[in-house]
């Protein structure tokens, strides 16, 4: 007979051992020796009926395919730019998808992003190795002018976006700001200096209490206070999104 | 020795007074905060992130670099500044002993940075370095099959003792061994294993077997420093 040691939602640390038998199936960020499954990395856990997996709490950022990234140019190539992205790997930016522009050979490559421009794009290809591919053609995807880049732990950014968006489209109602969330952990804002601080102080907030739940509300509260009431708005923009 | 009990007043197998602490540094990865007796240390991981010099990249497997350090401060006498010959092999011997725990298959061509900071150093130093940085590791988020804890053993006079103190370490008129162990607790497996010192074949495997238990508890004192991070956390919204 099998035996669990943990619960759903419990923090786990590595070599804790989480469940005794074979009843148990690891998955990510578990594995088994001998009858056991135990953790191996610092997680919350979540068990679907017989499958146990943690989901991480930290560390950085590691390149996952489809995933929106905001990213700063960091070197110009002969066939492109390479993307930093706070994670241990760099991106390829490869001219042909760069731009609905036709780019011709030996143009000026600054012309369209120059070094330490941020930009936010779409990857579309990563290696066992890591070797990451990046587009910037689709919807949304653009260079970022002006503007303020901040950093938030990656594990939260889930939060920060909210159902179908609708965190975000919150915050960028009640502050008329724009706003680039990034799933590498950067966001980029953008908007009237006099707001800036109550979006900033916003998306730290909600960094800070990503565990929590009714969070909407508080953000929605709190928005109000430093705003002025606005709350039908939001609501409104929420079924939209949804 | 003479008396049941030691200089400090401890039992033979009783270890110094220990604080462990979670998420110590804001601006690394990963960090802790360790004190066993009058020796503190400091933990700080960076990383993953990109290796340079660019030839020590492997596309198989990731490095694990460690660097301890004594603060010029930390004991009696001044330390010099500057790696030595004793905080080199000090680093390198920390670094085998986290390498079995850490899975580095999972960063290909990057590095995990661990600095090791002491400001306070009364024998076992090393051994408290491999528990904060075991704790730093986790925090950072990097996957690991266990912990690694670690501790001394040794032998005073005719006594098996573990978790020596300076004092100890010192004593002149007596026989002293001071044996530095690591483990991984899931396994038992040791991954560092040092000595100074004369002692024979049988106690040193009774040695090791005396502190086992205690490493357990180590273990312990380090999950909860980790959990408690996250508890401190809600309580205070």
């Amino acid at each position: 007979m099998s035996e669990l040691n943990v619960k759903d939602k419990d923090i786990v640390v590595p070599g804790e051992i989480l469940a005794i038998g074979m009843d148990f199936l690891p998955s990510y960020g578990t594995y088994r020796r001998e009858d056991k499954i135990i953790a191996n990395r610092l997680g919350l856990m979540k068990i679907e009926g017989k499958v146990l997996k943690t989901i991480p709490l930290a560390g950085r950022y590691l390149p996952k395919r489809n995933d929106v990234i905001v990213g700063q140019v960091v070197d110009i190539t002969l066939n492109g730019w390479i993307i930093d992205f706070g994670s241990p790997y760099r991106s390829m930016l490869p001219l042909k998808d760069a731009s609905f522009d036709y780019i011709a050979k030996g143009a000026d490559l600054t012309r369209y992003f120059a070094l330490e421009d941020y930009v936010s794009a779409k990857i579309t290809n990563v290696s066992s190795q890591y070797v990451t591919d990046v587009s910037m053609k689709g919807p949304g995807l653009r260079k970022l002018k002006g503007g303020r880049i901040i950093k938030v732990n990656t594990h939260k950014v889930p939060r920060i976006i909210g159902k179908k968006g609708s965190m975000v489209s919150m915050i960028k109602t009640a502050t008329d700001f724009r706003i680039v969330v990034g799933q590498n952990g950067l966001v980029w804002v953008q908007g009237e200096p006099k707001k800036e601080i109550i979006a900033v102080n916003t998306i730290k907030m909600i960094e800070k209490e990503a565990h929590i739940s009714g969070l909407t509300e508080k953000v929605k509260a709190y928005l109000e206070k430093e705003t002025g009431a606005k709350i039908e708005d939001v609501q409104v923009m929420e079924n939209d999104v949804q | 020795m003479t008396s049941n009990k030691r200089t400090d007043g401890r039992e033979f197998d009783e270890l110094r007074k220990i604080q462990a602490k979670a998420g110590v540094i804001q601006k690394a990865d990963g960090s802790a905060y360790f004190k066993i007796g009058d020796t503190a240390a400091y933990a700080a991981v960076y990383g993953p992130r990109e290796l340079h010099p660019r030839f020590l990249q492997d596309p198989k497997k990731g490095l694990l670099r460690c660097n301890y350090n004594m603060m010029p401060f930390s004991a009696g006498e001044r330390v010099r500044p500057g790696p030595s010959r004793r905080s080199k092999e000090i680093s390198m011997v920390t670094q085998k002993a986290l390498l079995p725990v850490v899975n580095l298959d999972d960063y290909p061509n990057a590095v995990v940075d661990v600095f090791i900071e002491l400001p306070e150093t009364d024998a076992g130093s090393r051994c408290a370095g491999i528990c904060a940085a075991s704790i730093a590791l986790a925090d950072a988020g990097i996957t690991m099959k266990d912990m690694v804890v670690a501790v001394s053993a040794g032998k005073i006079g005719k006594n098996l003792v573990a978790d020596l103190n300076g004092e100890e370490e010192h004593i002149t008129d007596e026989d002293v061994a001071d044996i530095p162990i690591a483990m991984i607790p899931s396994t038992e497996e040791i991954t560092l294993l040092q000595m100074d010192g004369k002692i024979s074949q049988e106690e040193l495997l009774k040695a090791i077997e005396l502190v086992k238990p205690l490493l357990k508890d180590i273990a312990e004192i380090q999950r909860k420093a980790l959990k408690d991070k996250f508890k401190i956390d809600g309580e205070s919204k």
